[in-house]
């Protein structure tokens, strides 16, 4: 078991023909996901690399076959139109690699797949992976390993350091999750938090937060009322100015809320191994696994 | 992306937030004119894209960046005092800012102020807007110390403000009359403003109501969602590079995430979050980071070469650590990429590098060979201990 995506999910690309996206659905298809189709409007009847079916809509490419999950590589001022087809084409699961999308259309398309079913991951995000089943997005695939462990981060390269820890452990990871590092994520800590709860192969979750909103705080309360397994969570950004930006359009500390230090407290308070250095990752789990502290 | 006051109540004017009558002014005869068009008592603001102004202090011990000025040569004098003049007030730093523009406007005679404020409300993924009958001081200490003086009502991104929603906040802050009407047109206007404009922070403080019954925007601070630049051009227009930190301004032009702090270990990273998390781990060594800076997913050797230089223009840099987790980059071509910079930079100072990912053995060796004394650390903790020893 795994959560949101396995080795039976059916993968759109949209905008399949663009530099990235033709890039990562290539190492996609070599890690052995299902790539079904593409879309790019315009290019519908050909194919891609001679070997993918293109479509010019995202219901095209679901009737024709049977694709149930989206992964959007298309520019930030047209990939909110993208996610809302997609939900509008009924498709699951929407995984949207693009940064630099505005905030207000982020809410809106937001709100507006409420009450589609759609699950959206991202955006601003390196996507999700099921080690050895399906690999939706732009991490590398080789750092993983099937195995206990559930991954949540709002962050990239960062993530990786703490799968290849869970790797070089020999724990291994279930699934692993980027949420993203904008202000309004498709899918919240809490809510990956749940899935992870509610699936037997996971056995322990990571949770990788950083400055700005409140996201790990609801995590936290989560964890405390409802969570099973042991949690390791660590909080980037400790050193990080208040007021400035750190890159992700989400990571900034805003009237003196947000900080690293309240978010550790919240988690720590709640019951989560809370880990000062990003390189205490693999072994705190190792640890909680073991039942010790 | 921040604007001025005056910048900021040009954008509210046109979408018909009643503010004061101002001009803005780059030298004391403008300010003279102004006041002169203007008439009567002016006020004459210095513009800084920093708050509390008025409580500030100029490096030459005048006192404040906000002064009520009767006559035009009084204008004048003022305008005269504050340009060129570093301001410093509680959010500018020690360091303070310099005055290169004043705005000078109408001055009302106030009976009342109040707090207007929308920002987006990450927990719940809508703007909410925050009304408070505290007006003139800071939110941040109503919130703490009397939340219950704070009104927020919360604007569903799909459908928009809704009459009823201003109507409740013209009640909330006990309008009455024309007065409650002109409240809720303002409050509409400026929802409008802040939708359309792609603000991340609109706030009027205070927002007054006049000794004849008018509700004005006294003062008006804007800032804008980078993200959504590329739809205003008119609003990239009114950026202000004076106001920014010229290595963070020469960073950008690379598309270098760079944002320089006091420490004087100089990181190189790829991705935010692994780089807020290693200036994280330097400072839990014992070690004081420079800087943020994330040189992107794809760190080719132009960024790379970028990316030194800017860290190296940094006086108080005494080392550098990089820290590459090579996913879809490979190690060995970041490691070409780190020596080619290196070799035509001509970097003296240590430099701690730590690899990790795809090649990384290979990568690892071109280093050594290189001639160039780079000190290769086999984790992040490592790394950061070496960075730290090496200035210490």
């Amino acid at each position: 078991m795994s959560i949101l995506v396995n080795k039976e999910t059916r993968v759109v690309v949209q905008g399949i023909t663009g530099k990235e996206g033709s890039f990562h659905a290539r190492q996609c298809l070599e890690y052995g996901t299902k790539v079904v189709a593409g879309v790019t409007p315009g290019k519908g009847g050909t194919r891609w690399e001679e070997k993918v079916p293109i479509f010019d809509t995202v219901a095209d490419a679901v009737k024709e076959t049977g694709a149930d999950a989206s992964l959007i590589f298309v520019p930030p001022a047209f990939a909110a139109d993208a996610v809302l087809e997609s939900a509008d084409a009924g498709v699951k699961v929407i995984v949207c690699i693009t940064e630099g999308i505005p905030a207000r259309d982020e809410a809106r398309m937001k709100a507006a797949i409420r009450n589609s079913g759609a699950r959206l991951i991202g955006p601003n995000c390196p996507g999700v992976i099921t080690p050895g089943e399906c690999k939706m997005g732009i991490m590398p695939g080789y750092i993983h390993k099937p195995g206990r462990v559930g991954v949540i981060s709002r962050s990239g390269t960062l993530t990786y350091e703490a799968v290849w820890q869970l790797t070089e452990t020999g724990l291994g990871e279930s699934t692993c999750v980027g949420i993203g590092g904008d202000p309004v994520p498709g899918t919240s800590h809490v809510e990956a938090l749940q899935l992870f709860n509610e699936d037997p192969a996971t056995e322990g979750v990571v949770l990788i937060g950083e400055i700005g909103g409140t996201s790990e705080e609801e995590a936290a309360a989560y964890i405390q009322a409802h969570m099973k397994k042991p949690v390791v969570a660590f909080i980037a950004g400790q050193t990080a100015p208040p007021g400035r930006r750190m890159g992700h359009a989400g990571a900034i500390i805003a009237g003196g809320k947000g900080t690293a230090a309240e978010k550790m407290k919240a988690l720590a308070e709640a019951g989560a191994v809370v880990v000062k250095s990003p390189t205490e990752i693999g072994e705190a789990m190792v640890r909680a696994l073991s039942g010790k502290r | 992306m921040k604007v001025h006051e005056y910048q900021a109540k040009e954008i509210l004017g046109r979408y018909g937030v009643a503010v004061p009558r101002g001009k803005v002014a780059l030298s004391a005869e403008q300010a003279y004119a102004a006041a002169k068009e203007i008439g009567g008592t002016v006020v004459v603001k210095a513009q800084i894209h920093a708050g509390g102004r008025g409580k500030g202090t100029f490096t030459d011990g005048f006192k404040g960046g906000v002064k009520l000025a009767q006559t035009a040569d009084e204008a004048a004098e003022f305008a005269k005092k504050m340009l060129g003049n570093v301001l410093v007030t509680h959010q500018t730093g020690p360091s303070g800012k310099e005055v290169q523009k004043v705005y000078v406007t109408e001055a009302s005679d106030i009976a009342k102020e109040y707090y207007l404020g929308i920002v987006l409300d990450r927990a719940r993924q809508m703007n909410v807007i925050m009304s408070s009958t505290e007006g003139g001081v800071e939110i941040e200490k109503v919130a703490a110390e009397t939340p219950e003086k704070i009104l927020k009502t919360w604007i569903d991104p799909l459908v928009g403000i809704q009459p009823f929603h201003a109507r409740r906040i013209a009640f909330g802050l006990g309008f009455k009359g024309e007065a409650f009407k002109e409240c809720v047109k303002l409050v509409t206007a400026l929802y409008r403003a802040h939708e359309e404009t792609d603000a991340t922070l609109t706030e009027i403080n205070p927002l007054i109501l006049t000794k004849d019954g008018h509700v004005l925007a006294l003062d008006a601070k804007m800032n804008f969602d980078d993200n959504a630049l590329f739809r205003h051009p008119d609003i990239v227009e009114m950026r202000d590079l004076s106001e920014e930190e010229p290595l963070e301004i020469e960073a950008s032009k690379y598309d270098l995430n760079y944002i320089r702090l006091d420490g004087n270990i100089g990181c190189m990273v790829n991705g935010a979050g692994l780089a807020m998390a290693t200036m994280d781990v330097i400072k839990l060594e014992g070690g004081e980071p420079a800087n943020f800076l994330d040189v992107g997913g794809g760190a080719t050797t132009e960024r790379v070469k970028n990316a030194f230089k800017i860290l190296l223009s940094d006086k108080n840099v005494k080392a550098v650590l990089i820290n590459i987790f090579g996913g879809i980059v490979r190690c060995d071509v970041i490691a070409e990429g780190v020596i080619a910079a290196a070799k035509e930079i001509g970097v003296s100072l240590p430099v701690v590098v730590r690899l990790q990912g795809t090649n990384v053995d290979k990568g690892k060796a071109m280093l050594a060979a290189s001639g160039l004394k780079f000190a290769v650390a086999d984790n992040l903790k490592q790394a950061a201990q070496m960075a730290v020893a090496s200035v210490k």
